[in-house]
């Protein structure tokens, strides 16, 4: 049977992989430093902040609202316009089902983003 | 392989001495009996909560009668709820050795240690009588759970594990995965899966009762190192860990304490039926260990990506790290590295066969890292389940 989450099929992008055809996200496998050049479709992009591994960025630009696709399956909303090469996660992103609980550092800010 | 030959036909791959107390008020003594027993291989349970539940009854009973263990020392206070003379004839009807010590009968704490030191060296002496036979991989159950996961597990450490109960269950294995809660968004194509429609049917409404409940309780199974770790949402989690599912038909859905009939993939439904009534489903990682090996897991795979040092009693668990960079923080406590994946060192393929080779070894003796090191957690608590409907075991 056909099951994208079973068959990544992933293809690499610089430091980033692309898990399914359909994906407007990417996933770093290995931690990309602010500044890195990205080659995506529409052209390369620098990174605007170092993205962890395993964090995610834009693959192109997603409007607010629109869904978000990793594995080939939706796995969040967009809660605002995402421009390509961007840091995709908590702040920009909310869950279709539960919401995501997180810790906040001392500033306000989220672990989760500012690590 | 070779495994201990349990009265009712099991076999176990380890031949350990429990030592279970029935409530809290116990617990220390029976950690004083266990102390006695470094070099041994005897092992605490217990239940702490002095008020009964059927669910922790039933629990125990399938804990002390799991073909890996051979004898059982139940350690009480005296005036808890647990009904220790029914789960005593539960033990001693499945053939092995059983004792159970009254805090409040034997004179206090170090009365009482004596005594259930002396049992438990009789008991070591019985077990080690029972004998070896050949055991095959179908005669194996593997549980697999996912803890302390991120971004990487999705990617390296889940479909590893999936692909190792690929191979498990074509050799006849009964593989369990489990976490309902951590399926939200799954339903749909897990459904698929399933051998029968009526199966599809529960497996989708395991998970929506999972969604109502999480919903109930304001939080989903999503810890904030989750986040850190560039998981986003519950449904990302999910999706990660759905896959260490593997492709294979599922054969059946059930509930923790229920043993999977014959080889093949089993869901295990780990949240309450009914209102929520006792808090959060399973309290952390060790919770649905506990859950597995009550199923009769002999042993269970642990996927993690943010990193955990976590073993179990009864059965051993090896630990796969999904992330490189955590495998080279903690790798005195991994017994896989999946993150090779990830560097583009080795294919899933690899480290699955890896994994299933590893699984034959341990349940041929050999010491998982967390065994090697002691690790040996345990814990039970309050919950309530409905007995599992007639469509989640489809004939075969």
């Amino acid at each position: 049977m056909t099951d994208p989450a079973q068959k990544p099929g992933s293809t690499m992008i610089g430091p980033f992989l692309l898990l399914s055809a359909a994906d407007n996200v990417l996933v770093a496998r290995e931690s990309a430093a602010e500044g890195t050049e990205v080659p995506l479709e529409h052209g390369p992009v620098a990174l605007a902040r170092a993205i962890p591994l395993a964090h995610k960025i834009a693959r192109h630009d997603i409007a607010e609202g629109e869904r978000i696709l990793k594995y080939g399956m939706p796995i969040g909303i967009a809660t605002e316009g995402i421009p390509a090469g961007a840091h995709v996660h908590v702040h920009n992103i909310r869950s279709a089902y539960t919401p995501t609980h997180m810790l906040q550092d001392a500033d306000g800010v989220s672990a989760a983003v500012a690590q | 392989m070779k495994g201990w030959l349990r009265q009712d036909g099991r076999k176990g791959i380890r031949n350990t001495v429990v030592v279970a107390y029935l409530v809290e008020c116990a617990h220390f003594v029976a950690s004083k009996i266990v102390s006695g027993f470094p070099e041994e291989d005897v092992q605490l349970i217990g239940f702490p909560g002095c008020y009964p539940n059927e669910y922790a009854a039933r629990m125990m009973d399938r804990l002390c009668t799991h073909p890996n263990v051979g004898a059982v020392l139940f350690v009480s206070l005296g005036c808890e709820s647990f009904d220790k003379v029914r789960a005593s004839e539960a033990v001693s009807a499945s053939g092995r050795p059983v004792k159970t010590l009254v805090i409040q009968k034997a004179g206090g704490t170090a009365s009482t240690v004596q005594m259930g030191r002396d049992w438990v060296r009789d008991a070591l002496a019985q077990v080690a009588e029972v004998p070896r036979v050949p055991m095959g991989v179908d005669e194996l159950v593997i549980g697999t759970v996912c803890g302390g996961s991120d971004g990487t597990s999705g990617i390296s450490g889940n479909p590893a594990a999936g692909k190792a109960f690929d191979l498990l269950v074509g050799e006849g294995a009964a593989c369990i995965f489990e976490e309902t809660g951590e399926l939200i968004g799954c339903e749909e194509i897990m459904a698929e899966r399933a051998v029968t429609p009526e199966l599809g049917r529960a497996l989708r409404e395991s998970v929506q009762k999972a969604e109502r409940y999480y919903a109930t309780l304001g939080y989903g199974s999503f810890a904030a190192g989750n986040a850190a770790g560039g998981l986003s949402t519950i449904e990302e989690k999910s999706l990660g860990a759905y896959v260490k599912s593997g492709d294979s038909p599922i054969s059946g859905l059930i509930k923790p304490g229920d043993v999977p009939p014959r080889g093949g993939l089993y869901l295990m439904d780990v949240v309450p039926d009914g209102d929520v009534r006792f808090g959060f489903p399973n309290i952390s990682d060790n919770a649905e260990i506990v859950e597995m090996i009550a199923s009769g897991a002999h042993l269970s795979l642990f996927v993690t990506g943010r990193g955990s040092v976590v073993g179990s009693a009864i059965s051993p668990v090896i630990k796969i790290c999904a992330n490189p960079q955590t495998y080279r923080n903690l790798s005195e406590d991994m017994d896989v590295n999946a993150g090779d994946v990830i560097e583009g060192k080795r294919s899933i393929e690899e480290v699955g066969r890896e994994i299933r080779d590893l699984v034959v070894a341990v349940a041929a003796g050999a010491q998982t890292k967390s065994e090697a090191l002691g690790h040996r957690e345990f814990i039970l608590t309050y919950k309530s389940f409905e007995p599992i409907g007639p469509a989640c075991l489809p004939a075969a």
